[in-house]
Parts: structure tokens; sequence; C-alpha cells
């Protein structure tokens, strides 16, 4: 398992994975449900068959995320120190990107499952 | 550390402080505006921004003396219209987002151990601008003709020239005037905080307001191009005709709604997350000590960010879009309660584990976040939908937008101000005048604002300029028209609190902050000292002898021996220093580009389309002296010593280099626009069921001799630069000539798909948007041709040589961007007509 993992990168962007895996998903969600709505007469696709689509694609995004917040946390040294990381050291300048990373995945989390839930309850385009 | 720091005697220290003194001179007389310094051009920033909310605050004040009673004639319909969207266009645009420029420019060099920030000459370009289009969109309301149809310019009411008058064209463009210059202040702010800091301060060390400017400065790089495109859609229907938002010919008014409010609601938060920022250096302080939850913030500011850009809609509810639409919508803006929540949780536990002070600036920022809070919780009403159908456009939004703008961002302001003072003046702020003010204000603004929620509860929409007597409106209005005034009188108390005699205090660091802008004299202009090195968060508690040793110039960069002006760059993550960069100084050059560049906009407006090519001639020959003059300057020696024992060089060019970066987020920033203009495109696919209308496209020809041909101008400008870097000058040039070459066959063939099947942009919008398309990627390579010959110029005159190479690798990374969108550009226009 180990090896199937990217190693370690030394990058301010790498902060930005899960945000940027939710902007991808709300951006898939919200185009793939528009134009559905605006082309369902010519197309002749059932309603089911994107929820089903964007279902799968939320769970994708979601292990995207899951993965984001596991290398976090592998670079937050899986717990090993306490915040504030304020100290002066790489190891303290790594960990606080882990765990800033590592937050930002759980609210990517939660916010990908937020807009999401639309897909359960609502099932048209009830325009 | 265990870097020996240096000595020196105080006769040296005399000789350095001279030669620093006479290399940060501000310019005496008349001339001191030409000054690029960042204190002189944050501080007249920030002055015309306050001024311009002052002037805003009076078309407030007879707005609500308009509607304090019932069937007023006061002002008159049309008056009304133009005080109510000035007010909030200048709110917006004059005042909200450039406070947070100027704030920026003036503080993060202090705040990050800098001297200057990378760029100083584009700031100056940018105040000049900003002003410049301030006054002019401010003035139009003396000769009656402001923009009269609301803040956000909704079609088809703002394209009919029947009814919005000329009013529209100064909206639009003095106002896409002063979008370049946010841009040009996010791009300054951006590689400011990215490349120089102190060296040590790593990214988990720096304050908390250089985090949440980063993240504010990405957003106004993805917020505002959408708008800029809109603006040129919106332009160009109302000068030509072209009909992008006209629904008889195509167009739909939904669309600038789209473009408008991405732009819109990042907005909000552009302008709410500094001023928390300025709230996570103000608590610290007053709880004495490091704020509680660092990672935390960060969390909340990126996130915020993020989450910003999935609201849109919510501003839409009421056009009819699908129900699962809304639902997304809805779902993201509860989502952003969440990080916006973290950030207050963050304050109380920082005051919880300290001991409080409760100042002036606690005050404000206190009772701005309870006024915030209030906002808030409204602000997760409207979220949902079905609240929204009913309060869409009532006094309940009016309410609820003031309480989160003004608690917000004006009390933070405010707060920051008290809390700044002695930073840029020696002097402080009274006391009892601030609590004064703050009681005055908060009183005030509840009294004016809260009764606004049972206003529009009971059907007041807003906007209107009078109301009959007897729907139970009355009461509410004129218990708000007295509390704006008692606000008002807040407002005053804290400017004439400003202008009061004061007497200097002697001492740097009045608050005992911990963080590095107070170890700055005001009185000298070259900001540090010495370039410190930091080792803490908050330097100032934990590095003792931090203050005297930067003053005895023990660090870097105590002298100024070239004579220039000079500033650390240091690397991304741990803040190395890696080199010495020379940053502009003192010009002219920045006034007549913003000058010049304005006389573009404003006799656009006008149509005065001479006036326009010379001031477009002028601007060109401005920006290309400025360049030639001032960037990419080959250095006397290559390194330079800068204290230490320590030398850096002083030319760096490629992905390490500040230019590059300014670059890349500027084209960043175009391709986000270019974006905008793609999703007008597959908009009108989605809305009609044959968008073409029947009408012919490009065809597929011209377009594929198009991307062809830019595809090669593209290999051929990677091989002048390889050429170049290996010394191969004649190879270069040649490479450079022909790259030329192809990319201009590459937009003559662009432009023949359409000619040649005679598209006419004013009869539907199929035609137009192609056009528009195609223009852009035209007007894309034509710049690109321009900066090729710069380079060429430049090898010919042996300044940019095979180790001095920025000008052709900066050239390059933009034909990275000009390659995909010609691309993607032809690509869509010549193919998707066949797939769809």
């Amino acid at each position: 398992m180990k090896h199937l993992l990217p190693p370690e990168i030394e990058s301010l962007w790498t902060l930005f994975t899960a945000p940027v895996v939710w902007a991808a998903h709300f951006v898939v969600c919200y185009a793939a449900v528009a134009i559905y709505c605006e082309k369902a007469a010519v197309w002749d696709v059932d309603f089911g068959n994107v929820r089903t689509a964007l279902g799968i694609f939320t769970l994708l995004a979601l292990a995207m995320i899951v993965l984001s917040a596991y290398l976090a946390w592998r670079q937050w040294g899986f717990g090993a120190g306490d915040p504030p990381h304020d100290g002066a050291t790489d190891q303290d300048r790594k960990r606080f990107q882990g765990f800033a990373t590592l937050l930002l995945s759980g609210l990517s989390f939660v916010a990908v499952v937020y807009v999401a839930i639309p897909l359960i309850f609502i099932a048209g385009c009830q325009q | 550390m265990t870097t020996a720091l240096g000595e020196f005697s105080p006769d040296e220290r005399a000789a350095q402080e001279e030669r620093l003194r006479k290399a940060w001179e501000t310019p005496k007389g008349w001339r001191y505006w030409t000054s690029v310094n960042n204190s002189q051009i944050g501080l007249w920033y920030g002055v015309t921004a306050f001024g311009f909310m002052l002037f805003a605050g009076v078309l407030a004040l007879l707005v609500r003396l308009q509607l304090a009673v019932p069937n007023n004639d006061l002002l008159t319909a049309d008056f009304f219209n133009q005080a109510f969207t000035l007010h909030g266009t200048v709110m917006m645009f004059l005042f909200a987002v450039p406070i947070f420029e100027a704030i920026a420019i003036f503080l993060l060099p202090s705040m990050l151990g800098a001297r200057e920030l990378p760029f100083p000459r584009l700031s100056a370009f940018g105040f000049w601008s900003f002003l410049l289009g301030g006054v002019f969109v401010c003035g139009s309301i003396f000769f009656n003709s402001a923009p009269s149809t609301g803040w956000f310019m909704y079609p088809p009411l703002a394209t009919s020239k029947e009814y919005s008058g000329i009013g529209a064209d100064i909206w639009l463009l003095g106002l896409s005037f002063i979008e370049v210059a946010s841009i040009a202040a996010a791009v300054e702010i951006i590689v400011g905080i990215m490349k120089c800091r102190a060296p040590g301060m790593r990214i988990n060390m720096m304050p908390m307001f250089a985090w949440y400017l980063l993240i504010v400065a990405g957003m106004i790089l993805f917020a505002f191009p959408p708008l800029i495109a809109g603006d040129i859609l919106f332009e160009m229907e109302r000068m030509f005709g072209w009909p992008f938002f006209d629904a008889e010919r195509g167009g739909d008014p939904l669309l600038w709604q789209h473009l408008f409010w991405i732009f819109g609601h990042p907005e909000v938060y552009i302008i709410f997350l500094p001023a928390i920022a300025l709230m996570a250096m103000i608590v610290p302080t007053f709880s004495q000590r490091p704020i509680v939850g660092y990672s935390w913030i960060v969390l909340a500011a990126v996130g915020t960010g993020f989450l910003s850009f999935g609201l849109w809609v919510h501003h839409m509810f009421t056009t009819g879009l699908p129900q699962i639409s809304l639902a997304f919508f809805s779902a993201a803006s509860e989502a952003v309660v969440i990080p916006t929540g973290v950030q207050i949780f963050v304050f109380i536990a920082t005051m919880l584990a300290g001991r409080v002070i409760f100042s002036v600036p606690m005050l404000f920022g206190a009772g701005g976040l309870v006024v915030f809070v209030i906002g808030g919780l409204t602000g997760v009403m409207v979220a949902l939908v079905p609240f929204d159908w009913q309060a869409h456009d009532t006094y309940f939004v009016v309410a609820h937008l003031h309480y989160v703008l003004i608690g917000g961002m004006l009390f933070p302001i405010i707060a920051g101000i008290y809390y700044y003072f002695p930073f840029f003046s020696g002097k402080k702020l009274s006391d009892a005048w601030g609590k004064a003010a703050f009681w005055l204000m908060f009183v005030g603004f509840n009294i004016a604002f809260f009764p606004m929620h049972f206003s529009g509860l009971r059907g007041m929409p807003r906007r209107v300029f009078t109301y009959p007597g007897d729907v139970g409106w009355d009461w509410f209005n004129l218990i708000s028209t007295i509390g704006a005034f008692i606000f008002a009188t807040g407002v005053l108390t804290v400017v004439v609190d400003i202008f009061r005699p004061k007497t200097k205090l002697n001492d740097l660091n009045p608050w005992r902050s911990g963080t590095l802008e107070w170890t700055n004299n005001p009185d000298e202009s070259w900001g540090m000292r010495s370039v410190p090195i930091i080792s803490s968060r908050y330097p100032l508690w934990d590095q003792p002898g931090l203050q005297r040793d930067i003053e005895a110039g023990r660090y870097y960069l105590p002298d100024a021996q070239s004579g220039r002006r000079e500033t650390l760059v240091t690397s991304v993550l741990d803040a190395e220093p890696i080199q010495c960069l020379r940053v502009g100084g003192t010009s002219y050059v920045t006034i007549v580009a913003a000058l010049a560049l304005g006389g573009v906009f404003i006799a656009l407006t006008f149509h005065w389309w001479i006036t326009t090519i010379v001031c477009a001639v002028i601007t060109l020959m401005a920006i290309l002296y400025w360049l030639w003059t001032g960037t990419a300057e080959i250095p006397p020696t290559p390194e330079m010593d800068v204290g230490l024992g320590k030398s850096l060089p002083i030319y760096v060019s490629g992905p390490a280099s500040v230019g590059w970066w300014a670059m890349f987020i500027t084209m960043v920033g175009d391709g986000t626009a270019f974006a905008s203009l793609m999703f007008g495109y597959f908009f009108y696919w989605t809305i009609h069921d044959d968008f073409t209308a029947g009408l012919n496209g490009p065809g597929v020809f011209w377009p594929s001799v198009a991307i062809a041909l830019f595809i090669v101008s593209w290999g051929l400008m990677l091989a002048a630069r390889h050429l170049n870097r290996g010394d191969k000058i004649a190879g270069a040039r040649l490479a450079l000539i022909f790259s030329l070459a192809a990319s201009l066959g590459g937009s003559v063939a662009g432009l023949l798909g359409p000619y040649v099947y005679d598209m006419q942009p004013t009869t539907h919008v199929y035609p137009a948007i192609v056009w528009i398309i195609v223009i852009w990627a035209v007007v894309h390579a034509v710049v690109g041709c321009i900066m090729q010959l710069y380079c060429l110029a430049r090898s010919f005159a042996g300044i940019m040589t095979a180790r001095y190479d920025q000008d052709i690798v900066n050239v390059t990374l933009y034909w990275h961007f000009l390659t995909i969108t010609a691309v993607v550009s032809f690509g869509v226009v010549g193919l998707f007509p066949l797939v769809r």
C-alpha cells in the first residue's frame, strides 16, 4: 500500500488539494444538472441516470479528499506533535502544513456531502 | 539562529543611515506626488478610499431623508435612483475593496519584514488608476448622469439607452478601469507575500494578516475577471448593438446575472476576510497572548475563499432556475457558515485564554462581531430558497447585507484605524473620542438597520423612491432615518478625531504588540532599518533585543551602497534568502500610464474614437518606456553582499524571479476572463435548441489553420528561448521573428473564419459570441507580438543576453497561455458546431 502513495511533496499548493476537489465536484454537479435540465427533452436521458452518475462522482470526490487527508495526516506525523507548530524548524513548518491540510480536507469532505444532499432529495429539475 | 550578527561603529551606522535615507528619500514639493514608496501610496490609497466612503455615506443620508416620511418629494425619482446606485457602487468598488488594497500596500512590507513590495510602481499605477476612475464615476452625479439602475446593472433595464442613459456606460467603463487596478494590487500582494518575507519567516510563522491577504488576492484573481468579461459583453451591446443580453435576438439577461454574481458573491468575502485579518492582528495584542488555533484560521481563510465561489446563484433564487440547481447553491451557502464560524470561535477562544484589555480597537472589533453575527444569522435564513422567495428584493435583504458589511467590514476598519494610527503617524487617537464614536455608531447602526427587517417582512421592496402612508412602513422608515443620522454622527466623530491636533508619542509600540511592523519608525521612509531573521510568530514578544538589533543595522541589508532601493527575496516555504531585488524608485511614468489609460476608458464612454486611439497609443508608449527603463536591468556585478557574510544574486530569471510570478498570476486572471467568455458560448448553447439559429458558423478550415499556426508559433517561441539560453543569439532572433509571423498569420486566419462566412454580430447572439471570442484571441496575439518585438529590441540593444534573459522567459510564459487561449478559442468556434 505504502509504495502506491505519492511521495511527500514540498509545496504550498498541496494545501489546496481538498478544496480544489470540492470546487471540481461542485462545478460538475452544477453543470451536469444545468445542461440536463435544458436538454432533457432533446436527449431523452432519465434524471435517475444523472443522479447515479453524480452519486458515483461524489464518492470519487470523497475518496480523493480522504486520500488528501491521509497524506496530510502523514505530513503531520500522524499526530505525533500537538499544535501550534510555531517553531522555527522544517519539522514544525511541515507539521503545520499537514495539520492545516488535514483540517481543510475535513471541511471539504463536509462541503461535498452538503452539495450532494439535494441529489438524494430532489428527483427532477422542478423548473 | 546562530548566524553572527553585524557590528557597526556609531560612525559607520550614521553613514549607512545617510545612504539609506538618500536611496529611500521621498521627493519634495510637488514632486511628492511622483513617489512610489508603499507608505505614501498606501496612505493616499487609504485616504482616497475613505473619502469616497464619506461621499457615498452622504448619498445614503439623502436616500434616508427621502424615505423618512411617506409620499416625500425631497428628491426626484431619477435622482433617488442615481443616489442609491452610486451609494452601492462606491461603497463596494471604491471603498470596501480598495481600502484593503491600501492597508495591504501600507502594512504588508513592514509586517513581512521587507523594505518594499516587489512592484512599487505597479502599486502607484494602481492608485492613480483608482483615483481617476473613482472621481469619474462619482463626479457623474453632479452632471445628473450617474448610473441609476442599481449597483448590479441588470439588463434589460441597464442595456436600454432609453432608460439608463450614459450612466450605465460610466459605470461599466469607469469600474472596468478600477478592476484593472484591483488586479494589479492582487499581483503585488501575492508575489509580495510569497517571495518577500523576512528570512526565517516560514509559512507557519506568517502574520495572520498575510495569510488572509494571500487568499483574498487569489480570490480577486478569480472573481474580478468574470466581471470584466461581463463588462466587455455589456459594453459591446450598448455601443454596437451586439445582442448578448437581448432575448429577442437570442441573448439572455441571465448571463449577465451569472457573470456579475460569480464576481459579486466572492467579493463579499474579498471585503470580509481582510477585515477579519485586521481582527486577527488586534485580538492577540489586546488578549496579550498568541492567537489560539493559528492552523484553524488558515482553514477558515482558505475554506471561505473556496466556498465563496459556490454561492453566486443565491442572488438568483427567484430567476426560475431548476430547483435542484438552487439547492446546490443553498447547500454551499450553508456550508460556508462553518469556516466563518470557526474564525469567530478562534477570537473568542483567544480572548478567553488571555487577559483582555478593552481598548477602543477591541471595542470596535467586538461590536463589529456582534453586528456581523446578526447579519450572518439572517444570511442563514435567506440562504434557504423558500424563505428567500419571500424576502427577495425587500428591505429584509437590505438589512441583512448592511449587517454583514458594516459589522464584518466597517467596524473592523475603524478598529484598524485606531490600532494602526500610531504605526503610521507616531500619534495616538483619543480613547474618549473613540468610545463616543463607537457607541454613536453601534447604537445608531442598530436603530437604522434593525427596523428594516420588519419593513422588509411587511413587504417594502428595496429601491422604491417613496411609498404610501397606509401600508405600515412609515414608522420603521422614520426610525431608520433617525438611526442613520446617529450613525453618521459617529463616523463624523472618528473623522474629527483623526484631524484633531495630537502630541507625538515617544514610543514605537504603544500597544505592546508582538508583530514585526511595530519595529518601524514612521519618520523614516526605509521601512526596516535592517531586515531581521525571524524565529517566532510574534517576534517582538519572543526575540529579545530584536528592536535594538534592527535599529543598529545588525541584520541583512543594513546599507544602500548602490544608492538603489533594495529588498530581500526569500523562498516560498522556508523564507531562505535567494535574491537581493532592486525595486523601482520615484517616477512620473506610472502617473502618465494611468492617466492615459484612464483617458482610453473615459473617451470610450463618450464615443470619442480618435481620443481613445491617441490615449491608447500614449498608454502603450508609457508602459514600454516603463518596462524598458525600469525592469530587467543588468546589474554591474552579478552578486551583492547583503550583510551577515551572505552574497546574493541581483538578477534572476524564470520561476525564481518575481517578474515571472507576476506574469503567471496576471495570466491566471486573464485566463479566468477567457473562461468566462467560453462559459457564455456554452451558456447560449444550453438555452437554445439550436444555438446557431441556422446562421453561418466560421467553418472548420480557417479556425484549423489558425490553430496550426498558433502551435507553430509556440514551438518557435520555445526554440527562441532555448537558442537564446545557449547563446545562439542570431538563431534566437530568427526564431522570434518567425514566431511573430506565425502568430500574426494565425490571427488573420482566425479572423477570416467569421469574415468569410459573413457572420453579422448584430443579427443574433451566435455570430456575436463567435466574434468576441475570436477578437479576444487575436488581441492577445497582437499583445504577444508587441512583447516579441520588445524582446528583439532588447536583444539588439544588448540588454537581453544568454545570462540575462528575464524578458524572453516571461514572454514564453505568456506564450503558453496564449497558445491555450488560441487552441481553445478556434477549436471551440470551429469544431463545436459539428459535434453538438
